[in-house]
Formats: C-alpha cells, sequence, structure tokens
C-alpha cells in the first residue's frame, strides 16, 4: 500500500466501530490482511510502508508475529459477536517471505483462532522469488496457505536492476514450479511495464517467460513513479528516461493480446485470472470457473469488509475505513498498552459510497449497475457508448463495462460517471 | 531657514510676489521623495516625530513600487537669508513654497503636464551616481516647453559611487548652464536641502496673475476620498476663490457648491480662500472625480470668468485589455470593484464584455501599461479578485472597401472582409541608453517596425534615440526587451502622436474548430505567422490531451497559416486500486472534478484556466518596472 495516509478523524482508543458498521454485517464476506512491514532492501520504485532493518528503530522482526496477534485479538474484541469466518486472508508488504515461514503460520493461526477459516478460504502470502525454496513453501502449505503471489517484474536483467529487484531472471518461473510440487493450488506472477529503459521486446519476452511458467494469475501494473522514491530522484536528474504514457497504453494491449491467447482473462484493470479452472498454457488446475482470480482482492473492490492488521494497513467494515500508525514502533506500542494502532479513520457517507462504488466497479470485467448513476452520469454512460469506451451489450442491460480501449482511460470515464 | 508662525502669510492673503510654485522632476530611485520628505522636515511643516518614510505618496502600491501616481500640493513657509534678498545675513521675509508633487510615468504624461503649468519653476533632480533616465529627460522638455525656471541638482553626493562632475557637465548640457551651477545634495542626509530652498526662492519666478479679474483656477489634480468626496487641487491664475462660493466646471458647465477650501501642509487645512497664485484644494461634495476633471478651469458661477484657461484634454484611452473574473460567479464584485476604482481615475473606462472562452467580463481601457498593471494590481490586492486579463491592444481604425468606418478595441471585433485601410496608434518614443548598446537598440526597433527620428549624444557614453513606433509594438514586450538588449541600462518614454496606416491582419486561433476569441490578435502581416506559430506551439503544451485528438490553429480569414495536433490521450487510468488505495482514490477523484469544474469549454475541448493564463501573460508586454 502506498506510505501516504489520508487526512481522517481520530478513532477511539479502543478501536470501537459506530454501531451502524457492524449492522448487516453477517451478509458480507470478511477478509482478512497481514501487512509484514520488512524488506531486505528497498526498491527505487517502492513507496510502500516497508522498513529495512537499519530503519527499525529497535523494534524488532521477532517479536512481530506476537504484536501482530494482539491486533488480530483486538479486532476479534472491537467485532463483538460478530460471527463471520473469515473467506481470505491475504499477507503483503514488505516482504512477507522475509520472515520465517514459522511466524506467518503464527499470525495465520492466530486469525484462524480468534475468527476461524472458512472451509474453502484463500489464503495468500506475497513472495520475492529471491526468499523462498521448497522447504519455505512446503512450510507455508502446512501452515495454511493455499496461493502465493511472486514478485517477478521482468524476465530482463537491466529492467530487474532498474527496479532494484535482487532475484536473477529466470528465477520467477522456478518458483512457480515449486509452488506447484508444494502443492499451492493457485500461483500469480506479478509484472511491471514500462520501466525505464524497457522496450516492447523486453515486454514482450517478459509476457512469455511468466505464461511459461503456468500461473493461473497474472498482475501487469504500468509502474508509477511516485514523489520521493529513490526512481522519481533518478528521473528528475535525467539518470534514466520517464516512460511515455502511449508507451503503458502500447504495453498494455501487448499483455492483454498475450495474455487472452494464454487463456488468461482480464477481470479488473490490471488482472487476468485462467477462467476454466486451468493455469496459462491450458494445463488443468483446482476449482471451477474464476476459481482462479483473486478472491481477497475482489472483497476489496466490492464493498465487503476487512480488517488490515499491522502497521499502516488499512481496513474497511461496513462503510468506516480507517488505516493504522505507520511505523512499527509505536504501532508495538499502542497495543503493548492495549490501545488501538489505528490512526485515523474516515466514516463514509451514501455519496461516498456510491462513487466508490463508481470506481471501483467500473474497473471489473462484470462492470457497474447503470442504476448507480444520476442522470448527468447516465448520459456520460451513452456519450462513452458512442465514443467505444464502454461495451454497448453490457449497457443495453443495464450495466457499464469497460471496452479494452474504455480501461485505458478509466479513470477519464469515472470522472464522467460520478455527475 | 523655517519661517516663524507669525510671519507666515495666511491663504487667501499671501503676495503673489511671495509665492513660489514648483515641482520636482526626477527618475523612480533619485530620490524625490526624500528630497520631499526633507524639504517638509527642513521648513518645519512635519515635526520630526511625525516623519515617515516618504510622506507624499500614500497608496500602498505606490510605496511598494516607487511609484507615484496621484501628485498633491504642500504649501511650506520658507524664509531666505536676507542676503538672498540683497540683505546682510539675517532673517528674510517669509514666503510660500508650494511644492507640487508630479506622477512619474510615462502613462501619465497628461497629468504631468498640467502638474507643471501649475508651477513657475522646477528641480530637475537627478541621482550623482547615475545620470539622467529617459523619462526626466522627457519631463524636462515638458518642463521646458510650459517656460518654467530649472535648477539643476544632483542628488545622492554622499554615495561612494557618485560622478558629480560627470553628470553636472550632462545637465549643463542639456539645459544650457553652467556645471558650477548644478546644486549639490544628499536628500538622505539633508546636505545642501537649505541652499536648495533658498535657489527654489532665489530663481523661481513668481506668479504672474490678475488679481481683480473673474477668477480662474486650473485643476492639476483630482483625487477622491472615502471620507471627503473628491478633493481637487487647484491653482488659482486669476482672481480669488473664497469659501462656501459657488462655482462652475468650465468644460460641463456642471455647478458646485465649496464646501471647503484651503491647503494642505502638509495635512487639508481649511482657510478663507485661495487668491491669485496660490494652490491649494477644494471640496464640493462630489463623489466622483470625473466631475473635477484635471486640466480644467474653475471659475465662480456668478460674474464668472467666459474663457477658460487652455490646456484641457479628456483623458483617451490607449491600451484595451479585456478583464475576466477566474471564478465567473464574481463578476459582479469585479463590476463593483471597477466601479469604485474610477471614482478616483478619470482615465480609467470599460465596458461589459462577453468572451465566448472567458465568459462575462469588461473591456477596460488605459492610459498605458503601467496603468493596466497597477489596476489590475489593485483589483487583485484591494479587492480580492483573480483575474484573467488578455493581451493587451490598441485602438484601430478599420475603414472598409464601402468607406463605413469602424474603431476595434477588441482583437476579436475586427472586422472580417473587404478592408480597405486599417490605421493604428502610434508614439514618439524617446530612448536613453549607454552608447555602446546603439546598434541593438535600434536593431529592436527596426524589428518592431520603428522609423528612426534622430540621435544624440547627451555624453560621450550616453546617447538619446528618438523613433516613431507603433504603440501595438511598445505594449508587446518591448521594454522587458529593451532592459535585456541594454542589461537594464537604457530607459523609455512615449508619448502617442497620432496614428498611421499599416498593414495588419487578425490572426484567429481555432481549438478543434472553434475560434478562441480570448486568443485573437491583430498583428501586422509579416508578423502574422511567427504569432501563429508560437501561439499554437504554446497551447500545444498547455492544453492536457483529451480523449480525441484536437487541432490546435491559427488562421487569417480562413486560411491556416499555422496547425499543431494534440494527440487524443491514450492511458488515463491508476494501475493499482487495492484496500489502502481507495481513500486516496476517492479524494483524488474529488481533487480532479474540482479541477475539472475551472475547465473553460471551448466547444467541445477542455482548457484549464492555467492555459489561459499562461498563454496571456507570456505575451503581455510587461509593464513591472516600466517606471
Amino acid at each position: 500500500m502506498p506510505s501516504v495516509l489520508p487526512d481522517g478523524e481520530p478513532v477511539p482508543a479502543a478501536g470501537t466501530l459506530p454501531p451502524e458498521a457492524l449492522a448487516g454485517a453477517a451478509d458480507r464476506p470478511l477478509g482478512f490482511y497481514a501487512h509484514v512491514p520488512y524488506c531486505a532492501t528497498r526498491c527505487g520504485y517502492c513507496d510502500f510502508n516497508t522498513y529495512t532493518a537499519a530503519e527499525l528503530r529497535g523494534t524488532s522482526r521477532d517479536d512481530y508475529a506476537a504484536t501482530f496477534a494482539e491486533e488480530v485479538r483486538l479486532a476479534r474484541k472491537v467485532l463483538g459477536d460478530d460471527p463471520r469466518e473469515v473467506e481470505t486472508v491475504f499477507f503483503g508488504g514488505g516482504t512477507p517471505t522475509l520472515l520465517p515461514a514459522a511466524d506467518l503460520g503464527r499470525m495465520l493461526a492466530a486469525i484462524r483462532s480468534e475468527f476461524g477459516l472458512a472451509a474453502d478460504a484463500e489464503v495468500t502470502t506475497e513472495a520475492n522469488p529471491e526468499s523462498v525454496g521448497p522447504a519455505y513453501l512446503a512450510e507455508l502449505r502446512e501452515a495454511g496457505f493455499n496461493r502465493i503471489s511472486f514478485g517477478m517484474q521482468s524476465a530482463r536483467d537491466h529492467v530487474l536492476r532498474v527496479l532494484d529487484r535482487a532475484h536473477t531472471p529466470g528465477r520467477p518461473e522456478a518458483c512457480v514450479a515449486e509452488a506447484r510440487a508444494a502443492g499451492f493450488a493457485h500461483v500469480n506472477l506479478d509484472l511491471i511495464y514500462g520501466t525505464p529503459g524497457e522496450t516492447d521486446d523486453d515486454w514482450r519476452a517478459s509476457l512469455a517467460a511468466a505464461l511459461g511458467a503456468g500461473p493461473d494469475h497474472v498482475s501487469a501494473y504500468a509502474l508509477i513513479v511516485e514523489e520521493g522514491t529513490r526512481l522519481a530522484r533518478r528521473i528528475r536528474r535525467g539518470e534514466v528516461p520517464p516512460t511515455d504514457d502511449d508507451v503503458h497504453a502500447d504495453r498494455y494491449l501487448m499483455a492483454e493480446e498475450a495474455l487472452s491467447a494464454a487463456g488468461l482473462e482480464w477481470y479488473e484493470v490490471s488482472n487476468w485470472a485462467a477462467t476454466d479452472g486451468g493455469t496459462a498454457g491450458g494445463g488443468a488446475g483446482a476449482g471451477g470457473a474464476g476459481a482462479a482470480r483473486c478472491r481477497h482482492n475482489e472483497l476489496y473492490w466490492t464493498g465487503a469488509d476487512w480488517w488490515g492488521a499491522g502497521p499502516g494497513a488499512h481496513s474497511h467494515v461496513g462503510g468506516v475505513r480507517w488505516w493504522n500508525v505507520k511505523h512499527p514502533a509505536p504501532y508495538a506500542e499502542a497495543l503493548a498498552a492495549g490501545r488501538s494502532p489505528a490512526a485515523g479513520r474516515e466514516v463514509l457517507t451514501a455519496e461516498d459510497r456510491r462513487v466508490e462504488r463508481i470506481l471501483l466497479e467500473l474497473r471489473l470485467s462484470a462492470g457497474v449497475p447503470l442504476s448507480l448513476l444520476r442522470p448527468a452520469g447516465a448520459e456520460a454512460a451513452d456519450r462513452a457508448v458512442r465514443d467505444g469506451l464502454l461495451e454497448r451489450g453490457p449497457h443495453a442491460a443495464g450495466r457499464g463495462v469497460l471496452t479494452l480501449r474504455g480501461r485505458l482511460l478509466a479513470d477519464a470515464v469515472v470522472r464522467d460517471l460520478v455527475d | 531657514m523655517p519661517a516663524t508662525e507669525t510671519t507666515v502669510p495666511q491663504p487667501s492673503r499671501t503676495e503673489p510676489a511671495l509665492i513660489r510654485n514648483f515641482c520636482i522632476i526626477a527618475h523612480i530611485d533619485h530620490g524625490k521623495s526624500t528630497l520631499a520628505d526633507r524639504m517638509l522636515q527642513i521648513t518645519g511643516v512635519v515635526e520630526q516625530r511625525q516623519m515617515r518614510e516618504q510622506y507624499l505618496d500614500r497608496m500602498d502600491i505606490e510605496r511598494e513600487r516607487g511609484i507615484t501616481i496621484k501628485s498633491q500640493a504642500v504649501r511650506m513657509p520658507w524664509s531666505p537669508p536676507e542676503d538672498a534678498g540683497g540683505g546682510d545675513g539675517g532673517r528674510g521675509t517669509a514666503h510660500i513654497l508650494n511644492m507640487i508633487d508630479t506622477p512619474g510615468h510615462v502613462d501619465f504624461t497628461y497629468e504631468v503636464s498640467r502638474s507643471l503649468a501649475a508651477c513657475e519653476g522646477c528641480i530637475l533632480l537627478v541621482d550623482a551616481a547615475q545620470g539622467i533616465e529617459a523619462q526626466t529627460l522627457a519631463n524636462l522638455y515638458l518642463a521646458m516647453e510650459n517656460d518654467l525656471t530649472i535648477i539643476p541638482v544632483l542628488n545622492k553626493i554622499d554615495l561612494p559611487a557618485a560622478q558629480p562632475e560627470k553628470f553636472a557637465a550632462e545637465l549643463a548640457g542639456l539645459i544650457g548652464c553652467d556645471p558650477a551651477d548644478v546644486l549639490r545634495v544628499s536628500a538622505k542626509t539633508g546636505q545642501g536641502v537649505e541652499e536648495l530652498l533658498d535657489e527654489v526662492v532665489r530663481q523661481v519666478p513668481a506668479p504672474v496673475g490678475v488679481a481683480d479679474a473673474p477668477a480662474r483656477a486650473m485643476i492639476f489634480d483630482s483625487v477622491y476620498d472615502s471620507y471627503r468626496g473628491v478633493v481637487t487641487y487647484v491653482k488659482v491664475v486669476d482672481g480669488m476663490l473664497g469659501r462656501r462660493e459657488r462655482i462652475k466646471m468650465m468644460s460641463t458647465g456642471a455647478q458646485h457648491e465649496l464646501l471647503e477650501i484651503g491647503t494642505n501642509s502638509p495635512e487639508m487645512t481649511p482657510a478663507d480662500g485661495l487668491s491669485v497664485g496660490e494652490v491649494g484644494y477644494l471640496i464640493t461634495g462630489v463623489k466622483d472625480v470625473r466631475q473635477s476633471k484635471v486640466g480644467d478651469t474653475v471659475t465662480r458661477l456668478s460674474k464668472g470668468a467666459t474663457e477658460p484657461l487652455g490646456g484641457y484634454k479628456d483623458p483617451k484611452p490607449m491600451v484595451f485589455s479585456g478583464l475576466y473574473p477566474v471564478d465567473g460567479s464574481d463578476y459582479p464584485e469585479l463590476r463593483d470593484a471597477l466601479d469604485k476604482l474610477q471614482l478616483n481615475d478619470a482615465a480609467l473606462v470599460y465596458e461589459p464584455e462577453t468572451s465566448a472562452a472567458l465568459g462575462f467580463g469588461f473591456r477596460v481601457g488605459f492610459l498605458g501599461l503601467l496603468h493596466l498593471e497597477v489596476i489590475r494590481e489593485r483589483l487583485e490586492r484591494e479587492f480580492g479578485l483573480d483575474l484573467i486579463a488578455t493581451a493587451p491592444n490598441v485602438i484601430y481604425r478599420v475603414v472598409l472597401e464601402d468607406r463605413t468606418e469602424h474603431v476595434v478595441t477588441n482583437p476579436s471585433e475586427f472586422p472580417v472582409g473587404k478592408i480597405e485601410e486599417v490605421f493604428e496608434p502610434v508614439v514618439r518614443a524617446t530612448i536613453l541608453t549607454p552608447s555602446e548598446y546603439i546598434g541593438s537598440v535600434m536593431e529592436l526597433c527596426q524589428n518592431r517596425r520603428g522609423t528612426l527620428l534622430g540621435m544624440d549624444y547627451l555624453s560621450e557614453e550616453r546617447v538619446e534615440i528618438r523613433y516613431t513606433l507603433p504603440l501595438a509594438e511598445v505594449v508587446f514586450d518591448f521594454f522587458d526587451q529593451l532592459k535585456s538588449k541594454t542589461r537594464g541600462y537604457a530607459s523609455l518614454d512615449y508619448e502617442p502622436t497620432g496614428e498611421q496606416s499599416s498593414q495588419l491582419v487578425k490572426v484567429d486561433i481555432l481549438l478543434h474548430g472553434d475560434k478562441v476569441d480570448a486568443f485573437s490578435a491583430i498583428t501586422h502581416k509579416d508578423k502574422a505567422y511567427a504569432y501563429g506559430v508560437r501561439l499554437v506551439a504554446r497551447l500545444k503544451e498547455l492544453i492536457p490531451r483529451q480523449a480525441f485528438e484536437v487541432p490546435v490553429q491559427a488562421a487569417i480569414g480562413s486560411r491556416v497559416i499555422a496547425r499543431e495536433t494534440i494527440r487524443a490521450i491514450r492511458k488515463d487510468v491508476l494501475a493499482k486500486c487495492y484496500g489502502g488505495d481507495i481513500s486516496r482514490k476517492r479524494k483524488l477523484l474529488e481533487r480532479q472534478k474540482e479541477g475539472k469544474k475551472r475547465m473553460k469549454m471551448v466547444g467541445s475541448v477542455e482548457v484549464p484556466q492555467e492555459a489561459f493564463i499562461a498563454v496571456l501573460s507570456s505575451d503581455e508586454g510587461d509593464g513591472k518596472g516600466k517606471k
């Protein structure tokens, strides 16, 4: 998650939610996000909330699992007698796999013991290709993880170097095989396009390499150069060239072409998943239609509830969004003192929630119900159909679904639809 | 030396022979205000403890920019030593010195000329480290035309960089005196100021008028005061004005009752009247300076004069600009603000105007660029308005083939079709420059369609160059160019001298086929292409890519002379949108919606307000620093 926290109102020390946030909770799925705020080194493009050993100011990674469990117990208290089991868990970072697999297991166990995991729960962790091996993967499986997401980013050495990634080309593909061997049903590869110095051919090669490894899910992101990162400084100093938006657009179209040809279908602007329970390239896999999609991320996009635990993690329950303090030290201190580590929150108005639904659901292949639009927004949707940004068929059936060109201009379409 | 109170002649009872009316002609920064302050102090008019730097400049903007716009007159008693009047060095007769402050800028030549007409003498004040500047020279020539006695003075002689010998020779050459006659003072330390006051008494002639003739007083300034209404500054040329009299403005025939008459020393002090040769103020209760015009003659209603004094002119705006509120809902505030400013500025004219691109605003006429700059700054600062100003333009007279005539103050209204002839205003420009820059200055003037009138060396190193230039070329960035080509050393003055027929065309800018009225410009036909190419390139940079391809064209009539294309935007989507991104993304959307509100629609193209401001301000001949 980006490291800049929004402005919000204060949160009660006990983390108590307004009663209306819990109303009707039983009808919504509940997920858990576990943030692991550690990295071996910070990558030049990264503005996420993560800390290298040198940045930790006296807190220790060794205590993290225990501290995290404190927040899970706080979550239990705040959610009270909410009967829901957890449907999805997602470990992100940072680099979760920088912690021993046993620690990740303990963190997951804390969630399981306080809330219970649904029988078919999806449990994902992000992993850096250089930080895992067969034994580690086996331990994760043993602890209950069934989905893994590797930060591959590129198949080209020079691109990985600009991104400061520590792994070598070829390693992520090997990881996919090791994960399959360890029994992971679902494997994702993250790719980044538009890195300064990357060519169209480099990108094609990365797509081919990723698909060749047979994941059942690929996320492909345009590189966002965030202010304050080392990469932003390097571009400003002219050490590396900035990437033109048109190049991003071209690379996106290349991704769409290659991924769909391999049997992965887009279901969110930056996410593609195997459609038939298979894998890229057609291998047989587990689950039914759509089973390869990341159900946890789908919770974010459909307004479901999730508790984000860990420094800087964001949560959402029934129209209340809150976020924890960023640094691991005050985070641990708050929990040790029995206080909520939340730094601020916002209680969404009905209009906020309408706008959020439009901006999130429009990014999905399922689209957004046109019934959410006001007259001006509905007119804008008509125009967007004429301009080739929304699909004609779904529009006629009452849903706004982006065309391929529309996906590249999704933010512009949203600005018009919320009118 | 200061006169004692008992011996000081009182207003309405002052012998003309004891009156000295003078002004100070100086370039900005040459120390006029400091000298005036020192005189107020030395004559005892202002107590030491009340002394405020630059007492005479009242408006903040003037104070900040070091310019004087509104003049005032201060009555100071002064007794020269007896020997100045031929005695033995004791205290002499108390005289009355009326110091009339002149506006110091190129745009206010007419007001300056009226201030000078109220004087019999002037102090030519020049910085001993810098020498005379074009502005000063122009005013000096005006003073000479008015037959004023000129007392040349070098100021700042205490500065290490002062070169009094050199500049005394320059001044002596200009006015035809002996270098030894050039006085040397330091207004800052007061050195030489008493002697200067003595010289004013000795050299400046007393006013000459007919005491028993019907009253005739010349208005040399008119200032709106929110408590008193209009304060009118006059010099009584003939006869006398008494309090409570009925008066008449001779240009309009308007009649008023004198509610108050008096002198400034330096605060307004009521008196019984003003007699021949005296300078003071009148208050009639009118609220608008237009009812009390600079240059007009005031007389008594009964048994008044029949012939006005000469020299009256209506102020004529020379430069026009469209002023639009950035936020369209501020239009009524802009109108009220202009109404208020007009109370104190007879030269300010405006009428409502609608621009397809900028919405509702006003076409405003100014005396010149500084006038424009000052008004715009006051509107923004005193009235808290955010404004977009279109590039300044001049008035064109267009004669069509059917011999009908059109006066164009807004380029977008330039007639299309059968044009026989177009006339544009021209000015006589005087440029003073170090001689090493003669080549660059002449090149600039030639590029701006100038005609050389003449050139004179003021000294070995300094040259006066005179050109006839189209005013349109002067308002377009000329002063900045002049400064940059002479490393800041050249100074400029200009005065309107009439009009000339020129090969002028209107260049329109089209966005996606729609004309953007705010960017229409009238240029010489040889420059139209360069203007079109430059503006089109600039707009391509400033207008964000839209959902469709947008051609940006410059055209003369239907002929396109320049074209660029803003490519359609292909990507406008954030790659990542996960749990922690949602609040941020919603807030970004809110900001973008706000930004969208500030967009102006030109046809179907969204143009950011900033693009208008950037294009218009880069085109604007900047009046800043033109002092």
